[in-house]
Order: structure tokens, then C-alpha cells, then sequence
């Protein structure tokens, strides 16, 4: 809101991108005051996956006493994040527990009792981290847990690995989303930090240009961020001050701001030679390093008119949501919203036993008053201002009549892959339709019919392997036959040369060699058969077992269909005794009975 | 004389008109893929044999030669209308004489109570399970199309069709289907439960 | 308890429809002063029924598609329609006029075509065109401004609106007539755009025919300050974001190059840029008819484009067409290439652009 040119020194030249929109900042009171701490909360619940890509693998057991930093899971052959323990206690179970998600599905995690002590593990920090290895830092910041802060949580050495000698290094302060002022607190307060983690980032990546993007409705942290920037050893970090306009801190669009390319379409931005990294980041990379502390907690936004008291405070990662509310003085309405992230792209949750993770950044309780729930859907007028504030350039106009009608031709010819979902559609639309609900239904169902096809894909080509090899084994088998047959006759044929030549000299060592070795066979079949009959009986009566069960369920649908014939009925629960004993005898009576009873039910059918 | 120059002139340019056509149609001509291939494509592919043939390839054919096109339950309508609009024809419900359209299964084995006998193996279109003789058998469930044909063969009966797990990966963004969770009543200061339904207009 | 749960964004514009709506109407009021200073009552009348008229078979229509018919009238929609069919047509024509034009935009080309959104033309002009082709009298029998006659009073506008006669049984052609001199007939061609057409189809210059007394300012007395009281409720329009700059501003821009061109060629013979930017309907067409968001193009290019093709359209029926005026026609016609317009102009998604080039 307070904007003030003063601060922006720009020197760069920076670009714009299409549409955008000003909704009401609301940053304040939340950005005004200290990152606060509150007491640990008594149990907290770990999700194991707090990061897009696989899961770690659990390394503790329910009971098992953690200290605070300690991993909770491992790599493991995925390669996954690992989560570590927030703070000491003991783990009191392992289960399916709300995930952060908007669904409110349930998924693997760790609930954990703090024992109150707090108790650090051993601490490895990597101050020195210029003489290891570009691999070693990389190896130690996954094994720290280090993920993406600001979007969607990508493993943070993962997305580094691959990026060595990029142009552009964008640390992303923009922080564009209202009400959220988590990155602006952390900025102002923890400049050096961030500006040492950038440090580290630039040189595992080794690019040619740090940029630190800041919105410029945040003049305290660019004043902040300035003169840590200054103070830095490393003279590529430049801090570029950005106008503010919802959304220019969304990846796609500050690359653009900053650089004016475009990252292609379902690529990536290393294509074009940029790397970005949220604040937050930056500033646990330099924890991880400088004090051997792995991402257990993060700055989140507590805000919105339903709490006494709005923040910013350092929570740590499984900390329920209901615990933190609580602290800030929530006092919940009729039909009160709860949103995990700002207001354009938050989701509701449905209960508030969700704890926070790595990526959440706010937690907002906006009354109806500050926040009015949607109003009824009413029929698009065409106005075209969505296509307007649009920042991807798509017309979200058209895009909406296609979902409407699931023309998922049409919304690919329409790029609605290359939508953001960030809502400025649906914030201007003069008729209030959910937009964005529509596009990521859309977007789900054309995701699903793709993984549809390419698994119907997979088996067809299984299906038609197998029957080639079908195929091919039934020519091989009738090859075989024929040159058995072959080899019989010219066998026989040999024979019958050969027999006057045979039958005079040493034939008989070999017969009776010929004899021996079929004594031994008969004796080893004897003794095989012995032992293998036991077992022949269990399958046996496993047999008999089933289709005595069949059989009885084919009775009772009988019965359930016609009440008729009660024999078939009567005959089935009578077959289950004979049956459990491991008798030979009374596995075929069973077999016998099921056949009968069987016979009945079909009969039943017929009749 | 007229005439005759009218009736040359015509003849002159449909010459040139046919020519032009005929060119296009060898210059420009479109390898489109065989019918079969393209009804094949639209199948699901679970290789079920609910419509009465060995596979989906083999129904592709089928209705390639003219078959209906409501015989196969595992693609459901979606399946029919969409094979109506590249044929042409029109799309008619499915036949319930091949079963209903039913949630998307996968097969799991018990493996307690398998007693290796292979006829799952032989049986499953897609070499979806493995095992051995005399050896547990397994399901590789992401291979599974839930076409439900290892299920008779199995002389003990350990085969369970399962509805697939729903992940949040796959989720449709079904807000409506949101389960509300009623917590205790000590958070609520006004416990105010409406259906999911009714939250959302 | 249980919480809320709703699709993000959480937050909105809180602007809709009806919002939007209010907002043209009351832009519309220094034009309908305008027109009520210097044609008359007959403009409030008009209004009045045309509204009315509206509003009952808007409810009615909604309520045979099943419709709640509350939601679909609080959206101002028809009110808008009603509005802008009511100040085009002449002001003392009579009632079963705009009731017919009325009925026919709102019922057969809004909801025939599936109601608010989904009509191809716009409404109002739709309504407009059909009252012109089916009655060409009454349809172009403009009164003269004010200060060329004395317009008759309240009372006796609703009597002619009426019934067709004052209660001094004056008819309506007799109200036109004004006295001038020898030239009585002269003048009964009302508007300025129609007085031009028919002096130059008889063979007089521009000039000659500008020597009319309705010409004593620079595009048409009376006509000049209703189009531009328009004109101030368009520029009121852009300042509260109801609309862009771009329909008008391509609409007016077309219109002024393609009549500079041709005042420039044959100046004797076609209107400058004053006379086609401030007679007729120009600044409502630019301001309120073009800007229609259901029946324009979508994108900014698309408009552009759009509005262009209006601008020349008007040009070109006004001087080589059947009527006087156009803007009905023209943008019925650019209506109809909306389609088109938005299919190829529309703006390269990002991450596209190398696709494109």
C-alpha cells in the first residue's frame, strides 16, 4: 500500500506481462509485528510427504524416542526427501493422517508427542562448504530436507542439480499473493541470512546473475535485502525492486518481468537459463549449512479478521493448524472459512486437525464481512474481462465454455495446460463463476484420461506381446514335436540298420547301467511322491474349500433370487466340516458335495 | 458456332478441374490410420473380453466388419460416444448383457491362501501377475486393468477385485464430495454442520 | 464444527452484472437529457414503455425456460436493452413501435438464442433494424430539434404517442412540419444525416445542403449536443472501467479516418469528420451499442478489429447505403464476423511465442 518510489533504484530494465490485477494488499497488521514463537504445540503430526516427488523411508518406529532435527525418514532407493523430527519426543504412531491437501484425503505420516525439552540431535553444519564437492553440498542439503518454500515444494537439491552454469538466479521476495507477509517478515528481519544462502545457492549453481525481486510495497525489506546486498561478499547479488501486481511472483510471470523471455511452454525455466528460489529458501539453505539444522519449521502468515491477534511466527513443520489458530486468538463464525495460503489460491480446509508443512506460507480466517463467500453462479455476459487480467494471455472466456461442455479438444487447442490457476479470472468476473474450479476440473479429468490412455496403452502392447509369445511357444512347441517325430523315426530307422551290429557285443553293460539309473528314478519318485502327497492333499482340500465356498454362494444367491429349493442351501454349511480336517477322504466327499450342491444351484437356475 | 465454343469451353475447364482434383488426391492425400487402428486406440483396453471377443484388438475388428459398438462395459458410455463420432453412427446405451459400467478395479491375490497354481498367470491378458508353480503369486497392480478373468480360474478363491485407491495426485477437485468432519465440541463455538452439499451453494 | 469449504479465489471484485449494468444506465442520462431538451418528451415515453415492456417479457421468458425469474431481472440486462432501443427510435413514434421492437429483442433474439451471453446479435439493434425494415415511415419520422419549432408539451406528447393526434388533432406530420419561410417541406426531413442524403441525391452540393436551417452548427443543431452528452457518458464509462478505450476508440477512429479520406477527395460531395462523428447515433453506437460485451469480439486485438470494421461499415451505408443512418446495420454485420475476429486474434499464451513466429 505505502509504495514508495524512494526505494527503487533500479538500474535494470525490467518487462511487464499481460493483464494482472490490484486486489486489496491487506499485508498489515500481519507484517507489522516481530516473527513471533509460540510454545511447541503437545503433538504434532509429520507427513512424510510434504514435497511434490517420492517419499523417504521411514526410519523410526511407533515408541521410538526422536530429538529435535532428527530424519525420519531416508532417501532411500526413490531418492526422496526426507522429513525430519520438529522437536524432541516420542512417536506415539505411525498411520494415515489428513494430509495438506484440499481434498482432506488421508496419507502416511508420523504423530509425535513433544516431551517439551526441545532437545537438538547432533548438529553437522557445513560452514566451509566452498571446499566440498559441488555433490557433497547438494548430498547434504537433501539429506537436510531442504524443499521449495514457495510453490509447490520441489526438492530443492534436486532442482539445483541439473542447473550448473545457468544465466539467471532468481531469489524470489515478491510475496505477491495479499495477506501473506511471511517472506516480507523474514526478509526484514533475517537479510543476512537470506543474502549468505543466496550466496550458496549462486555458487552451486554458478550463475552469471543473481537477482533478489522484491515487490515494491514492501520498502523495509528492500531496504533490508539492500544493505545485506551490500555487505555481501559476492558481487553479482542485485536487488531489483518490482511493481506490485497480482501475480508477478508467480514463477512464469517474475521471469518475464525480469528478463523478458518466456519459459516455454510445458518446459522448464532452466531451458531458457534461469533457476528460481523462494527467500525462504534461501534462508534455510544457509541453516542447513551454516548450523547443520534441517527444514523443521518455517515462517507462516497467521491472518484474517477471525483472529485476535494476526502474525507471523515460526512454526514448526506438523504443528496442526487448530494449535496455531488458537494462539492467535481465532474465534470462529457460522459457516467459518479456514484457507491454507493467501486468498486467490488458498483451499479451504474442512477440519483443522491439518498441520502445516513445508510449503504452507499463511493460514487465513477472513470473516464473511472482510471475505464474502462467493454469490450464486450467473451467466457469463462475455464481458472479456477475464481474458483482460489474464496473465498466461489465454481466454479464459472461451476456456470456461469448453469445460463446460468437456470439450477436451477444444481446452487443449486453448493452452489450458499453460493456466496457472492463479484466480485473477475469477476475481474480476462480473457474473462470480468459478473459473478457476471449472479449469481445474477440467484439468483433472484431462490428466486422468491421459494416464487412462497411456496405461490402456501399456496394455495393449502387453496384451499383444503376450499373445506373440503365445504364438511363438506354440510354434516352438509344434517345431519340437515335428523334430521329435523326426528324430523317432530316424531313430527307428538306425535301429533297424544297426540292430544286427548292436546286439553282438557290449549291449549289455549298457542296459545295465540303463537299469540302474531307472531304479534310482522309481526310488526318488517313491520317496517325492511320499512326501509331496501331503502337500497334494492340502491343495487338495484348499480346492475343495473354495468350491465348496462357491458353491455356497452360488446356493445362496439361488435363495436370495428364489426362495425355492432349500436342499442346495442346506447341503452347502453342512460341507464346511468335513472339509477343515486335512483328510483325503473327506476332501473328496467335500469335492463330491460341492459338485452336488453345485448341481443343485444350477439346476435351481434352470428351473 | 456459338454453342460449340460454349460447350469446348466447359469441357476445357472441367479437363483442368478434374486434373487439379486428381493431382490433390495423390499430392495431398492423408495416410490416415486403418479404422481398426483408430477404434483400437478409443478401446480401453483391459482385454476383458466382455464383449464377447479375445481382446480389444479382436472387437476392434468386430466392429470395423459393422459389430455394435455398446459391448464393452469397462469404457462405458464415454467409450460408445466418442466410437459413434469417428464412425459415424449412433451412439446407443450400453448393453447390460455385457455387464454395467462399475468403478475402476484391480485385482489382489490373498497371498495367505494362494497355493501357486498358475491358472491366474495363464489366464490374465496382460501378464499382470507374477509367480511360479508351487510359488506365491502377486498382482502388479499398476499393470492390472481389472478385467476380472483371473478371478475364475482360481481354484481357491483368493482372488478380491478391489475398487482403485483414490490418491490426492488424482483427485478431480470434487469439492461437493469433501467429507465435513464434525469435531468435538469443544473447538465449536457454534457447531453449525450442513452438508457438504449445501456448503457449496 | 464444520468449516466452509470453497474454490480459491476466496476473494472478489465485488462488481457484478447488475453492477455493470447501473453504470451504462446511468451514463446514458446526459444523453437522454439531451434528447429530451431538444426532441422532447417523447424520448421519457418511450423509455418509460419500452422498460416495462422489457422487464414483463424478460420475466415471462425466463419463467417458460425454467428460470428463477428474480435472478435474471436483477441483472439490468434487459433494462439496458430496453434503454438503448428506446433512444433510437424517433422520439413521437408510436407506442405498438417500440412494443413490437421491445418484445422482438428481448424474446426472440436474447432468449431464443439461450437467453443473457448467448445471443450472436446485439438486442437492441437486432430490434432496431427489424422496426425500420417493417416501418420505414414511422421509423424515420424524427421531430426537429427545439429550437427549430415548438415541440409539443407533455400531454400532448402522450396523446401522440398514443393515439397518433394532439388534443388540438394536430398529426404528428403536421408537429414535423416547421415554418421557414416558402421551403414548408423542405424541412420535414428530420435529421441531418437524412436532410444530406436527399440533397445530394437531388443533385445539391455539401454545402448547399449544410445551408439548411438544421445545420446552424457544426453537425446538425440539437444533434451535435445529444452526441456529445453521449459522449460525455462514454468517457464516464472508461474512468469507472466499465468499459475499454478500444471499441470506441477504433469505432470513432475508423469512422473519422475513412470520412477525413473522403471529405478530402470529394469535399462537395461526402460529409466530413464532424458531421459523421456528431450526427445520428455515432457516440451511442461507439460508446454503448459496440461496447456490448455479449455480442463484441473477446480479445483487445479482437475488439480493435471488431470496432474498426463497424467504424467502416457505418461509413460506408451511410454514404452509399438505402438509409441515412447505419449503425444498426453495421453492427448487426460486425456481429456476425465476431466468430472469425475472435478465432484468429486470438493472443499468443505464454510460453507460445515461438510457435507463432
Amino acid at each position: 500500500m505505502s509504495s514508495s518510489a524512494s526505494v527503487n533504484s533500479n538500474t535494470v530494465q525490467l518487462w511487464s506481462f499481460p493483464g494482472g490485477i490490484h486486489p486489496p494488499e491487506r499485508k498489515a497488521p500481519a507484517n507489522e509485528t516481530p516473527i513471533r514463537r509460540f510454545p511447541i504445540a503437545p503433538e504434532l503430526i509429520v507427513p512424510l510427504r510434504q514435497h511434490i516427488g517420492a517419499l523417504g523411508e521411514l526410519v523410526v518406529q511407533v515408541g521410538d524416542y526422536v530429538r529435535k532435527g532428527q530424519a525420519l525418514t531416508q532417501p532411500g532407493i526413490e531418492h526422496g526427501l526426507p522429513v525430519h523430527a520438529p522437536t524432541s519426543g516420542i512417536i506415539v504412531e505411525i498411520g494415515d493422517f489428513p494430509l495438506n491437501h484440499p481434498s482432506a484425503m488421508r496419507g502416511p505420516g508420523i504423530r509425535l508427542r513433544a516431551d517439551g525439552d526441545d532437545l537438538w540431535i547432533d548438529r553437522h553444519p557445513l560452514p566451509n562448504y566452498q571446499s566440498s564437492t559441488r555433490l557433497q553440498v547438494l548430498e547434504h542439503l537433501h539429506q537436510y530436507g531442504i524443499a521449495g518454500l514457495g510453490g509447490a515444494g520441489f526438492p530443492t537439491a534436486r532442482k539445483i542439480a541439473s542447473a550448473n552454469g545457468i544465466d539467471v538466479l532468481i531469489i524470489n521476495g515478491v510475496e505477491c499473493e495479499p495477506y501473506i507477509a511471511a517472506d516480507d517478515r523474514l526478509m526484514r528481519e533475517h537479510a543476512d541470512a537470506i543474502v549468505r544462502g543466496t550466496e550458496a545457492l549462486q555458487w552451486l549453481t554458478q550463475a552469471k546473475r543473481v537477482v533478489i525481486a522484491i515487490e515494491d510495497n514492501k520498502p523495509e525489506a528492500i531496504t533490508a535485502m539492500q544493505s545485506a546486498a551490500q555487505n555481501a561478499t559476492s558481487s553479482v547479488i542485485e536487488v531489483v525492486v518490482i511493481p506490485t501486481k497480482y501475480p508477478s511472483g508467480g514463477e512464469r510471470q517474475l521471469i518475464q518481468i525480469l528478463t523478458g523471455k518466456q519459459v516455454p511452454a510445458q518446459g522448464l525455466p532452466l531451458d531458457i537459463g534461469v533457476l528460481m528460489h523462494n527467500t525462504g529458501t534461501a534462508f534455510a539453505v544457509s541453516r542447513a549449512l551454516e548450523k547443520g539444522e534441517p527444514l523443521i519449521e518455517r515462517v507462516v502468515t497467521l491472518t484474517g479478521e477471525a483472529l485476535a491477534t494476526p502474525c507471523t511466527a515460526w512454526v514448526p513443520l506438523g504443528t496442526p493448524v487448530a494449535y496455531l489458530l488458537e494462539q492467535a486468538g481465532f474465534t470462529p463464525e457460522r459457516d467459518q472459512r479456514v484457507i491454507m495460503g493467501g486468498p486467490m489460491m488458498g483451499f479451504t480446509l474442512p477440519h483443522l486437525q491439518v498441520p502445516v508443512i513445508k510449503t504452507t506460507n499463511c493460514i487465513l480466517a477472513p470473516t464473511r464481512t472482510e471475505l464474502p463467500a462467493a454469490g450464486p453462479e450467473m451467466p457469463c455476459i462475455r464481458c472479456g474481462a477475464c481474458a483482460d487480467v489474464c496473465p498466461a494471455s489465454l481466454l479464459p472466456q472461451q476456456l470456461y465454455w469448453f469445460a463446460k461442455s468437456k470439450d477436451y479438444d477444444g481446452l487443449k487447442t486453448h493452452h489450458l495446460p499453460d493456466c496457472i490457476e492463479c484466480g485473477a479470472c475469477a476475481y474480476v468476473c462480473p457474473s462470480e463463476i468459478p473459473l478457476v474450479q471449472y479449469y481445474r476440473q477440467a484439468k483433472a479429468e484431462m490428466r486422468e484420461q491421459a494416464i487412462e490412455h497411456q496405461k490402456a496403452e501399456i496394455a495393449r502392447q502387453r496384451f499383444e506381446a503376450r499373445q506373440a509369445r503365445l504364438e511363438r511357444e506354440k510354434q516352438e512347441r509344434l517345431e519340437r514335436h515335428r523334430k521329435a517325430a523326426e528324430a523317432r523315426e530316424a531313430a527307428l530307422a538306425a535301429r533297424e540298420q544297426n540292430t544286427p551290429a548292436a546286439s553282438e557285443g557290449d549291449n549289455d553293460p549298457v542296459k545295465a547301467a540303463l537299469a540302474r539309473v531307472k531304479a534310482k528314478k522309481a526310488a526318488a519318485e517313491g520317496a517325492t511322491t511320499s512326501s509331496a502327497s501331503s502337500k497334494d492333499d492340502q491343495v487338495a482340500a484348499a480346492v475343495a474349500r473354495a468350491k465348496a465356498r462357491k458353491a455356497a454362494r452360488e446356493a445362496e444367491n439361488q435363495t436370495s433370487n428364489t426362495p425355492a429349493k432349500p436342499s442346495a442351501q442346506n447341503d452347502a454349511p453342512r460341507v464346511e466340516k468335513p472339509v477343515s480336517n486335512k483328510d483325503q477322504v473327506a476332501a473328496a466327499v467335500a469335492r463330491a458335495k460341492a459338485r452336488k450342491a453345485a448341481r443343485d444351484a444350477e439346476k435351481d437356475k434352470d428351473s | 458456332m456459338s454453342w460449340i465454343v460454349g460447350i469446348a469451353a466447359l469441357s476445357i475447364l472441367a479437363l483442368v478441374a478434374g486434373l487439379i482434383l486428381g493431382f490433390a488426391a495423390v499430392r495431398f492425400r492423408v495416410e490416415g490410420d486403418p479404422i481398426v487402428e483408430q477404434i483400437d486406440a478409443l478401446l480401453p483396453q483391459t482385454q476383458c473380453g466382455q464383449c464377447g471377443y479375445p481382446g480389444c484388438r479382436p472387437y476392434a475388428q468386430a466392429i470395423a466388419d459393422g459389430d455394435e459398438l455398446n459391448k464393452c462395459p469397462p469404457g462405458g458410455q464415454a467409450t460408445i460416444d466418442k466410437l459413434a463420432d469417428l464412425l459415424g453412427r449412433e451412439a446407443k446405451p450400453l448393453d447390460a448383457a455385457h455387464g454395467n459400467e462399475d468403478v475402476k478395479k484391480v485385482a489382489v491375490i490373498r497371498e495367505d491362501e494362494c497355493i501357486g497354481c498358475t491358472k491366474c498367470i495363464q489366464a490374465c491378458p496382460v501378464d499382470a501377475i507374477i509367480g511360479a508353480t508351487k510359488q506365491m503369486h502377486t498382482v502388479i497392480a499398476d499393470e492390472c486393468t481389472g478385467c476380472d478373468l483371473c478371478v475364475e480360474p482360481c481354484p481357491v478363491d483368493c482372488i478380491d477385485m478391489l475398487p482403485v485407491p483414490e490418491k490426492p495426485e488424482r483427485w478431480k477437485w470434487n469439492l461437493e464430495q469433501i467429507p465435513v468432519a464434525v469435531l468435538d465440541a469443544t473447538q465449536a463455538s457454534s457447531s453449525h454442520s450442513v452438508s457438504a452439499d449445501e456448503e457449496h451453494r | 464444527m464444520s468449516f466452509y469449504v470453497a474454490s480459491s479465489p476466496h476473494h472478489h471484485l465485488r462488481r457484478s452484472t447488475a453492477d455493470l449494468m447501473r453504470l451504462v444506465l446511468i451514463a446514458m442520462i446526459p444523453g437522454i437529457l439531451a434528447q429530451w431538451y431538444f426532441f422532447g418528451w417523447g424520448v421519457i415515453l418511450q423509455l418509460a414503455l419500452a422498460i416495462a415492456v422489457a422487464l414483463a417479457s424478460e420475466a415471462l421468458c425466463l419463467l417458460a425456460r425454467d428460470r428463477a425469474p428474480s435472478s435474471g431481472l436483477r441483472d439490468y440486462t434487459a433494462v439496458v436493452t430496453a434503454a438503448l432501443l428506446a433512444v433510437s427510435i424517433p422520439p413521437l413514434a408510436p407506442w405498438w413501435i417500440i412494443v413490437i421492437g421491445t418484445l422482438f429483442s428481448i424474446v426472440v433474439v436474447k432468449h431464443l438464442f439461450g437467453g443473457v451471453g448467448q445471443n450472436i446479435f446485439n438486442p437492441a439493434m437486432a430490434g432496431y433494424v427489424l422496426l425500420l425494415i417493417s416501418f420505414p415511415v414511422q421509423m424515420t419520422s424524427w421531430l426537429p430539434p427545439s429550437s427549430l419549432t415548438e415541440l409539443p408539451g407533455l400531454w400532448d406528447s402522450i396523446l401522440v404517442f398514443l393515439f397518433g393526434f394532439t388534443g388540438e388533432g394536430f398529426s404528428l406530420e403536421q408537429i414535423r412540419r416547421v415554418e421557414s419561410g416558402t421551403l414548408l417541406d423542405a424541412i420535414v426531413m428530420a435529421t441531418p444525416l437524412d436532410h444530406i442524403k436527399t440533397e445530394l441525391a437531388q443533385g445539391f452540393t455539401l454545402s448547399e445542403a449544410k445551408s439548411a436551417p438544421i445545420f446552424s452548427g457544426a453537425a446538425g443543431m440539437g444533434w451535435q449536443w445529444v452526441n456529445a452528452a453521449y459522449l460525455l457518458g462514454g468517457l464516464f464509462l472508461i474512468q469507472q472501467r466499465v468499459i475499454t478505450w478500444h471499441i470506441p476508440g477504433a469505432l470513432l477512429g475508423s469512422l473519422g479516418l475513412f470520412a477525413l479520406i473522403g471529405a478530402l477527395i470529394a469535399p462537395d460531395h461526402l460529409p466530413n469528420v464532424d458531421i459523421h462523428l456528431l450526427s445520428g447515433a455515432t457516440m451511442l453506437a461507439a460508446f454503448f451499442i459496440a461496447t456490448d460485451p455479449v455480442s463484441a469480439a473477446t480479445s483487445t486485438r479482437g475488439k480493435l478489429v471488431y470496432a474498426g470494421l463497424i467504424g467502416v461499415l457505418i461509413y460506408v451505408i451511410r454514404t452509399w447505403g438505402g438509409y441515412p443512418d447505419a449503425v444498426a446495420f453495421a453492427v448487426l454485420l460486425a456481429n456476425l464476423c465476431v466468430p472469425v475476429i475472435d478465432q484468429y486474434t486470438r493472443p499468443t499464451v505464454y510460453g507460445h511465442r515461438e510457435e507463432r513466429s
